[in-house]
Parts: structure tokens; C-alpha cells; sequence
């Protein structure tokens, strides 16, 4: 199917448009703020002094921005190929459970540094197999996969319940959740890289996921853009017709695709586990998964959109803390309501104001436009 | 026997807000318009029923107020994936994160009790209707108990949701409209050049998805419990929406998913932690997943194939 809508030239379509869709998705936010009686121009005060106003407020910011990077490169990926990964959320999840096997394997065996690449092969071997399975099933049974991932999240989170308060648990203990690893499965600390810039900090949860998830944004630009296997994701996404005459396997595309947008969700799990709480814990996700939606929908599943994205829900989550000291009426949950707002206005009604947008530019400059503007009327 | 008889009351009484989501997404689903967004108007509704019957007192205006929320954003997801063609699944996920995060931030900021609504009592409440001469036949062996315990003694929504069923069939089988909204789910073209606006269709499709999981709502705070509690849906809309695809479309066999799959929900609070004859204790983590995984056995193709409205998730454009 032809695109509905006329082309704009790249800096608006890249740069203008997400702008203005991200503007109004936070002046909605704000009325929700004025609902419960606060005032947005402080929440936004708070939020930003939260996020940026201090060396820890940084850590916070980049620690959970890093959760959000995988996540949001897992769900670009499979966007690339036509694909709608939901399942981002349940193969982090479990994604967790291949970075607690291998920590708990070898802690006291290896030091860190031959513990990190272990697990970080764990986490995304785990994390695409349990994206594996509903691949599988749309490529060769035709099932939808944005049901089966939903399925998956769900069958993901009673396993893990059922290996938290069973299997995994130590005997002497109630709490549902892995014994504390020892020390040699932490990973190492970034205060150091904030102190550089003359921060100073007393803790932060920051660690070297943080580089490795930057690094999986070059990964991944590099293999989208710049590989063969990213020129067939691309070309199947485009247009799955055009894929197979051009001989692209369907089932292997899709199959390969899913899996390494599995993986990259399942290593967001090395952030919080082996690198803040050292244990496998009920819950560790905590909506990770689908942040990734709202981040990749943000970065236009670029990686150079999804880092900034994903620093700026970061911020949201650490300022958002912040401002519920001051205003006990804004919780955590603003930031959900934010989320959504985002996945909306930036995802579901992304041409809302696309044709306005056109009429505007082309009365500005007609020939930039390359075309007679006047043709296309109300989308 | 006892024991059976209270599972299959509970099992009734869990149901009921799976089926209203599930008939509720079928309307949707067969005018081609994909709903992930049901928890979402689920919860909502929920809140909205149980803060405007605490407000007012009155189980009846709480349901009012829970079908309006519901509709408004039904209606936006109307607005994002029929008028501006968005994408289908986005919008569903949009509109669950600003149900799950405005329910929490709205509750705390009118009630402050922690996201709970306070607690309804008397009018505020659907109450238990007993059926008529359920307490004469009670002492009947066999149908006494299966008409006094099971099938009465439940409040006016739950009847309701069951009297939707066979009245889904009829309307999209018997009816005229019911034959278009197939049809625009199926092939809108067709639709649209017999000279029938598949705008106007599916909106009013997406109206009644809108109503129905606002029913659904009220039914958990005004009815089943007595306020709201925060994520007090708790997946329910996806349950509905395996079930509505383990009864591939068709609202006689969604009543029968949604009370199996409430069955289970049922039996997994009843024998919690019971030691069975040979399997030993059953994980009540695997009763919780079964409905997903049979969802995706089925969805797999090997027990029958469930085949979706074949426009479902496309938006429909007119000029080509």
C-alpha cells in the first residue's frame, strides 16, 4: 500500500514533526498535573533539578536510561522488519534468569570481568529463545505476533514467580528472590566516568551496562544500515512482497530478526541485576519492556534517536521520584501516564499533524515542497 | 458436592468481567479494528464507576460515569486508528498506560488512601438479586442447588452480561448492521463502495467496545468488590482478548472461553497449595499462565486454526 501522505523534507519529517508530537504529549501531561492540583511549571522544575541537578541525580538519570536503550533497541529492530515485538517486558524477565544462572554459577569462580561476558551471553540467549518461540509461530503458523508476544510476557512472569518463590530461592529464606551474589558477579561502577566531569557523588546505581548498551547502539546501527542481514530486515519490512521476490527467506528473516531484538531486551537485565541489585528479584523489570515501545517510537528507531529518548524517560523516572517528595499528589505513576502519552502522540496519531504541518510549509516555501501542496486535502 | 457448587459460583461470579471485555473486543475486532487498549478501558471504567458512586451514592451513576470514561477513550483509540490511520496496537498500548498511571494519580489525588477509592456500601453497590422461588427449590437434589447458588444470587450486571451473548449473536448474524460491521472487518472496499461509510461503522463499533468495557469495569468496583484498588484488573483485558481469539471470533463460544478460562481462575484461588492424587501439587503459576498457553497452542494451529477478520489492524483508505 502507497503511503497516504506526501513527503516532507527530512528536517521536518525527522526533527520538527516528533517535536511537536513530544510537545503535546507533555502539554497533556501538564493539564493532568493542573488536574490534581499542582503546578507544571514546578513538576518541570523539580524534574529536571532531579534528574540533572546533581552528580547522583545523573547516575539515577543514566541508570535507568541504560535499561531503556536495550529495551528500546529491542523493539527498533523488530520495527525495522515490519515487526511488533510487545514481548520486550516478558524477554527481559527472563533475560534475568540467564544472568542469575551464570552468576550464581560462577561468582566465586571467575572474577567480573570473564563473569560479565558470560552473562551477557546468557541474558541474550535467553532472551531470544523466549522470543523465538512466538517468531516461529508467525512465520510458519501465521499466528498474529503481537498476541503471542503478549501471551509470552504473561507465561514469562508465572514462570519467573514460580522459579522466585520455588527453585531459585534459598532454603532459610522468605523473600522471593536469588541469594545475593558474591562479589566477584558485581559489575563495576561508573562514578568514576561521572567524577570526570567534575560531578560529585556518593553512590549511584550507574555501571558498565551503561557503555555496553552504547555500544549495542552502534551494533546495531551498524548491522541495520550497514550490513546485508540489516538490508533484508529493512527490505522485508518495507514491503514483505518485495523481500520474497527478491529471495529473501520469510521464515528465516523474521525468525533471525525477533531473535536478536530477544537478545538485546534480554540483556537489559544485566543493568539492574548484576549491576545495581546483585540478586534475581520478582519484579526487576518494573515496565522496562515497554518503555522500549514508547523509546523507540520517540528515537524514530534510530539509534541516535533512541539514546536521547531513552536519557529523557530516565530523566522522567529519577526526576519523577523527585518531584513526589514535594508533591505527594505526582507518584511514580505520572510517569506512566507521560509514557503513554508519548506512545500516542509520537506512535498511534504520529500524522495528526502532519497535513497542517504541510499546508504550513508550503505556503512558507512552495517549491521546497516539490509539489503543489493545494492537491492534498483533510487526510 | 458443596465445594462444587461454590467453585462454579465463583467461577460465574470471575467471569463475568471476561466476557464483557471479551464481547466488548469482538465488536471491535470483527469491523477490523484491533484492541489491545480493553485492560486499559477496563481500568478506567473501574475507577470512574466506584469514584462517582462513592461521590454520589448511587451503583447506577457510577456505571454511567464508568461507560463515559470508557467510550472517551474508545474514542481515541477511534480517533487515532480510523480517522488518522494510526497504528492500531500503538494507540491499545497508549491507552493502557494512561489508564494504569491516571487511575493510580487521580485516586491518590480525590481519595488519598493510596489509589483505592473509598469503600462502597448500600446503594453505592450492585447488590445480589435473588432469582424468584430460588429459596423454595433450594432443597431440590441436583437442580435446587445449581438454580438457587449458581444461577441466582448474582447482581444485575452479570445477567446482563450473559443476556449479551446470545444478543451479540443476533445483532451480528440477524441484523442488517451486524452483516455490515462483518463485512468491514472482512473487506472494506466492498463495504465502502455499496455505498455504507466504514468510518461511521467502525466508530460505532469502537462506541460499543467502549460501553461494554465500561460495563466490565463497573462490574469490579461497583459490583464484585466494593471500590477500586489500583491495577485492579490485573490482565483481565488479555485474558478476554485470549479468549476472545480461543473462541475465534464468535460470541456463543466467547461466553464458553471466558467461563472456562474463569473456571481456572476460580479453581486456582480454591486449591491453592491442595496436594492432588498422582501429579502431587500443582504450581498455581501454571493454572495462572494455562489460559496464555493455550492461547498459543491454539493461535499455533494445532487444536483447530482461529483466523482473524481479515482487515483487522489495516486502516482503510479511501483514495488510491
Amino acid at each position: 500500500m502507497s503511503t497516504p501522505y506526501a513527503k516532507l523534507p527530512a528536517w521536518a519529517d525527522y526533527g520538527l514533526i516528533p517535536l511537536i508530537n513530544l510537545a503535546v504529549a507533555f502539554l497533556v501531561a501538564g493539564l493532568v498535573v493542573l488536574l490534581v492540583g499542582e503546578s507544571p511549571v514546578q513538576a518541570a522544575t523539580l524534574l529536571l533539578k532531579g534528574a540533572f541537578g546533581s552528580g547522583a541525580g545523573i547516575g539515577y538519570t543514566l541508570y535507568y536510561a541504560t535499561s531503556f536503550i536495550f529495551t528500546g533497541l529491542a523493539v527498533a529492530v523488530a520495527f525495522h522488519c515490519g515487526l511488533f515485538n510487545i514481548g520486550g517486558e516478558g524477554q527481559a524477565y527472563i533475560g534475568g534468569l540467564g544472568v542469575a544462572i551464570v552468576c550464581l554459577s560462577f561468582d566465586g569462580v571467575f572474577p567480573w570481568w570473564i563473569n560479565f561476558p558470560l552473562a551477557i551471553l546468557g541474558s541474550a540467549a535467553i532472551g531470544a529463545f523466549w522470543a523465538m518461540i512466538p517468531a516461529i509461530l508467525q512465520a510458519k503458523r501465521g499466528s498474529h505476533i503481537v498476541i503471542t508476544t503478549i501471551m509470552f510476557n504473561f507465561i514469562a512472569a508465572s514462570l519467573m514467580v514460580y522459579l522466585l518463590v520455588g527453585p531459585l530461592k534459598p532454603m532459610n529464606s522468605m523473600a522471593p528472590q536469588t541469594r545475593t551474589f558474591a562479589q566477584d558477579a558485581w559489575l563495576p561502577k561508573l562514578d568514576w566516568l561521572l567524577e570526570l566531569f567534575g560531578a560529585t557523588i556518593r553512590s549511584t546505581p550507574l555501571n558498565l551496562s551503561f557503555l555496553l548498551a552504547l555500544v549495542m547502539a552502534v551494533v546495531v546501527w551498524v548491522l541495520i544500515w550497514r550490513t546485508k542481514l540489516g538490508y533484508e530486515i529493512r527490505t522485508y519490512g518495507f514491503s514483505p512482497k518485495a523481500a520474497k521476490y527478491a529471495g529473501i527467506g520469510e521464515a528465516r528473516i523474521i525468525v533471525v530478526t525477533m531473535m536478536i531484538s530477544g537478545a538485546l531486551a534480554g540483556m537489559m537485565a544485566l543493568n539492574p541485576v548484576m549491576g545495581d541489585q546483585h540478586r534475581l528479584q520478582l519484579d526487576f523489570v518494573t515496565g522496562a519492556g515497554f518503555v522500549g515501545i514508547a523509546v523507540a517510537l520517540m528515537g524514530r528507531s534510530h539509534p541516535a534517536g533512541i539514546v536521547p529518548a531513552a536519557i529523557l524517560f530516565g530523566m522522567l523516572y529519577q526526576g519523577g521520584a523527585e518531584i513526589s517528595f514535594v508533591m505527594p499528589n505526582i507518584s511514580r505513576d505520572m510517569i506512566v501516564i507521560i509514557q503513554g502519552l508519548v506512545i500516542l502522540f509520537a506512535g498511534a496519531l504520529e500524522h495528526m499533524f502532519r497535513p497542517s504541518l504541510q499546508a504550513v510549509l508550503a505556503s512558507l516555501a512552495p517549491k521546497s515542497m516539490g509539489m503543489s501542496a493545494t492537491k492534498r486535502e483533510g487526510a | 458436592m458443596d465445594t462444587l457448587v461454590q467453585l462454579l459460583d465463583a467461577t460465574v461470579r470471575v467471569s463475568v468481567p471476561l466476557l464483557l471485555a471479551c464481547l466488548a473486543g469482538l465488536y471491535s475486532e470483527r469491523s477490523g479494528v484491533f484492541d489491545i487498549g480493553l485492560e486499559g478501558k477496563m481500568l478506567a471504567g473501574a475507577f470512574a464507576g466506584a469514584a462517582a458512586a462513592a461521590a454520589s451514592g448511587s451503583a447506577w451513576t457510577g456505571l454511567a460515569a464508568a461507560i463515559l470514561v470508557a467510550v472517551f477513550l474508545a474514542l481515541v483509540h477511534g480517533f487515532a486508528s480510523i480517522t488518522h490511520r494510526g497504528n492500531q496496537i500503538v494507540s491499545g498500548v497508549a491507552i493502557n498506560f494512561v489508564a494504569a498511571g491516571s487511575t493510580i494519580i487521580l485516586g491518590q489525588a480525590w481519595f488519598r488512601q493510596g489509589g483505592r477509592t473509598p469503600s462502597l456500601v448500600g446503594d453505592a453497590r450492585f447488590e445480589p438479586i435473588e432469582l424468584y422461588g430460588a429459596e423454595a427449590v433450594r432443597d431440590v437434589p441436583v437442580l435446587g442447588p445449581i438454580y438457587s447458588d449458581i444461577i441466582s444470587g448474582h447482581s444485575v450486571l452479570v445477567y446482563f452480561a450473559f443476556f449479551m451473548v446470545p444478543f451479540t449473536w443476533w445483532a451480528l448474524f440477524r441484523t442488517r448492521f451486524g452483516l455490515r460491521l462483518r463485512a468491514v472487518g472482512e473487506n472494506p472496499a466492498a463495504v465502502d463502495t455499496a455505498g455504507v461509510s466504514v468510518t461511521w461503522l467502525r466508530y460505532r463499533a469502537v462506541i460499543i467496545t467502549g460501553v461494554l468495557t465500561g460495563i466490565a469495569g463497573a462490574y469490579l468496583s461497583v459490583a464484585q468488590n466494593a471500590g477500586f484498588v489500583k491495577d485492579m484488573t490485573a490482565g483481565k483485558g488479555f485474558i478476554a482478548l485470549a479468549a476472545l481469539i480461543f473462541a475465534k471470533w464468535k460470541p456463543v463460544p466467547a461466553m464458553f472461553a471466558c467461563l472456562l478460562f474463569g473456571f481456572l481462575e476460580a479453581s486456582s484461588i480454591r486449591f491453592q497449595g491442595m496436594d492432588w492424587p498422582l501429579v502431587g501439587r500443582v504450581p498455581v503459576q501454571l493454572i495462572n499462565a494455562l489460559p496464555f498457553v493455550l492461547t498459543v497452542i491454539l493461535l499455533a494451529g494445532f487444536i483447530g486454526r482461529a483466523i482473524p477478520p481479515k482487515a483487522g489492524g489495516v486502516a482503510y483508505v479511501k483514495e488510491r
